[in-house]
């Protein structure tokens, strides 16, 4: 049976406290890209309570996306904004999500994320990565942008972190394991440079700024 | 000196755009903070350095 709202808040309250909870609840993330990382990141913020979810991405999902990124064989062929939206409302009925299905650019960029309190940077490919972080950066003076880089492999999990490169850019991963190296992307690698960027957007939320 | 990516060196007068041909790096991959503030890539070429910068070059790698 599903839990009522008031139900389902009163436990997240008891885990995350009330006035921590309340940040949450009032917070508007957008994730840009919904593969591994992004897709790992919206259920982490889901499951804290986010206020509102803004998701963007215009791919679909394929079988070869299966081994790592949170979408289930069923959704086969579905587009990931809304087969996300699917699997997370599913986790968390209270939650607003918003679905943007289109292919991020320096043009849209601004539109895209103006709502948002803090933007989680999800791409795959290292150009998109630089472009939301440089566009966000330049076109804005409050947003605070976290993201990716370096995931791949199977070098130790130990080796990726959090660094706050300034007051409103946040860089998570080991900086260096390329996924163009043919060094391949393992889940549980990439999920934990996921739970960095998602554990940042929420300690950034309850007011730390430290890494 | 000028501090790029925590270490210290002296390329007071070089511009962004010569840090970024030194490390040989795609412009189209990175990020560029100049004392905290993003450098716009439209300022890459006339952006000089001076004494006591600090500059962070974000080399993006793929995967996610």
């Amino acid at each position: 049976m599903v839990p009522t709202k008031e139900e389902f808040f009163s436990a997240l309250e008891f885990r995350h406290g009330r006035e921590n909870q309340r940040k949450f609840a009032e917070a508007t993330v957008a994730i840009c890209g919904l593969g591994g990382l992004g897709s790992n990141i919206a259920i982490c913020l889901a499951r804290a309570g986010i206020g509102k979810l803004i998701l963007i991405d215009f791919d679909v999902v394929d079988v070869s996306n299966l081994h790592r990124q949170q979408y289930k064989a069923n959704q086969v062929g579905m587009y990931k904004t809304e087969a996300l939206k699917e699997n997370l409302l599913e986790i968390n009925p209270y939650i607003t999500i918003e679905s943007r299905t289109v292919r991020m650019t320096e043009d849209n960029t601004v539109k895209l994320v103006s709502e948002a309190d803090i933007v989680c940077e999800a791409f795959d490919k290292a150009e998109c990565k630089a472009m939301v972080v440089n566009g966000v950066l330049t076109h804005f003076k409050d947003k605070i942008i976290v993201s990716g880089s370096g995931m791949a492999g199977f070098s130790s999990a130990n080796d990726i972190n959090t660094k706050k490169l300034s007051k409103r850019f946040y860089l998570c991963g080991d900086g260096v394991s390329d996924v163009n190296d043919g060094i391949g992307l393992i889940a549980s690698r990439v999920m934990v440079c996921a739970a960095h960027e998602a554990h940042m957007v929420l300690r950034l939320l309850m007011g730390e700024q430290t890494p | 000196m000028v501090y790029i990516n925590g270490c210290e060196q002296a390329a007071n007068g070089k511009t962004v755009v010569d840090i970024i041909n030194e490390m040989n790096i795609d412009i189209r991959t990175i990020a560029v903070e100049l004392n905290e503030e993003i450098v716009s890539k439209a300022d890459y070429d006339s952006t000089t350095l001076k004494d006591g910068d600090v500059l962070e070059v974000v080399s993006f790698v793929g995967g996610g």
